[in-house]
């Protein structure tokens, strides 16, 4: 029962968002206007957090799955790119790592100087 | 064998997970990023079916399912977030400046070794939504006139990048607040990245979470100023 409501949340949630992005015009993934979504009507106290709680934090520690099929996906592109496969290895390594670093600093600084 | 696989209504989604649990495995008996379980389990489903000559369809067919949950699960990043909303209130200036410095520092450095590796700009723009959600990426790529193909294998690499160096990375950086590490891991690496935040701890993720729709969004307009440069 509490599994079966959980699910049917979220899952309205989800189609409602698919409504939004099928409605705007605009390349925003329907991910992302369910994020809000569910953002604000939690803060409304619209939807309870023992609504979604328990399924939500199920999903999320199963997230890293999730990713598997499209990254076995892209095998074929891989293979595709072959002359340019090294610059955009090691272009997207250094900059991930460079966005990562930046970011946490900037972010660590600005909380520390707040004191 | 290679009949009943083909047939087989788990045969992918089995697949896939005991790639993960193999990579949690290889994780905890060697502590290395490079043993990073979602790497590993990638790796061990491309080799399982290059072996078994299984083309990426029929492994599909099962594996979709699990990417089927990828909105749904993406959607309920809101539940941490929600629950962390009063260190988002007193930090916002913080958390601010550290995803629009992730967002300049992405498509500067991409400006940077473009121009160092010589690439068109055709590869340029390709490459300059790479740090955010894939599905925004495309749009991005596609606007600004892009390969949508290696934008998507960008992205997900770089989050199979953030996945596996965020740790170390934040160590290496003493990079220590677990607000500033959210924010550092999901403006590096979107959702991929940020189920390593939900690893490492609730505030992590939600900050993560945070930094992803920000950056994105924060994204979009910056790659599309930066198509001008080069």
């Amino acid at each position: 029962m509490l599994y079966i409501k959980q699910i049917a949340v979220i899952l309205t949630i989800t189609l409602i968002s698919e409504g939004i992005k099928f409605f705007i015009p605009l390349p925003i993934p329907a991910s992302i206007y369910g994020m809000l979504l569910l953002f604000i009507l939690l803060n409304a106290r619209i939807i309870k957090l023992e609504q979604v709680k328990k399924t939500g934090y199920f999903l999320i520690d199963i997230m890293p799955l999730m990713f598997i099929p499209a990254a076995v996906g892209l095998m074929d592109a891989w293979i595709s790119m072959k002359g340019r496969i090294i610059p955009l290895v090691i272009i997207t390594t250094i900059t991930t790592l460079i966005v990562m670093l930046v970011s946490g600093w900037t972010t660590q600084f600005m909380i520390r100087r707040k004191g | 064998m290679r009949d009943f696989l083909l047939n087989a209504t788990y045969f992918g989604v089995a697949l896939s997970l005991i790639g993960y649990v193999f990579g949690l495995l290889l994780h905890k008996k060697f502590k290395l990023a490079l043993f990073n379980p979602l790497l590993i389990s990638i790796a061990f489903v491309i080799v399982f079916l290059l072996i078994f000559k299984i083309d990426y369809s029929d492994y599909n067919v099962s594996a979709k399912y699990l990417s089927y949950l990828l909105t749904p699960a993406t959607i309920c990043l809101a539940i941490p977030m929600y629950e962390r909303f009063q260190l988002f209130k007193d930090n916002w200036k913080a958390i601010i400046s550290g995803i629009i410095a992730g967002v300049l520092g992405s498509a500067t450095s991409i400006l940077i070794l473009s121009v160092l590796f010589r690439l068109d700009h055709e590869l340029y723009v390709t490459l300059l939504p790479k740090s955010i959600t894939s599905a925004l990426a495309m749009g991005v790529s596609e606007e600004l006139g892009g390969n949508i193909t290696v934008t998507v294998s960008a992205v997900i690499l770089t989050g199979i990048l953030g996945n596996m160096f965020a740790v170390l990375i934040c160590k290496i950086g003493k990079i220590n607040e677990p607000v500033a590490k959210g924010i550092a891991i999901g403006s590096s690496s979107h959702a991929i990245g940020t189920a390593k935040a939900m690893e490492i701890g609730e505030t992590e993720g939600a900050m993560s979470s945070l930094a992803i729709v920000v950056s994105g969004v924060t994204t979009v307009a910056a790659a599309i100023l930066f198509s001008y440069i080069y």
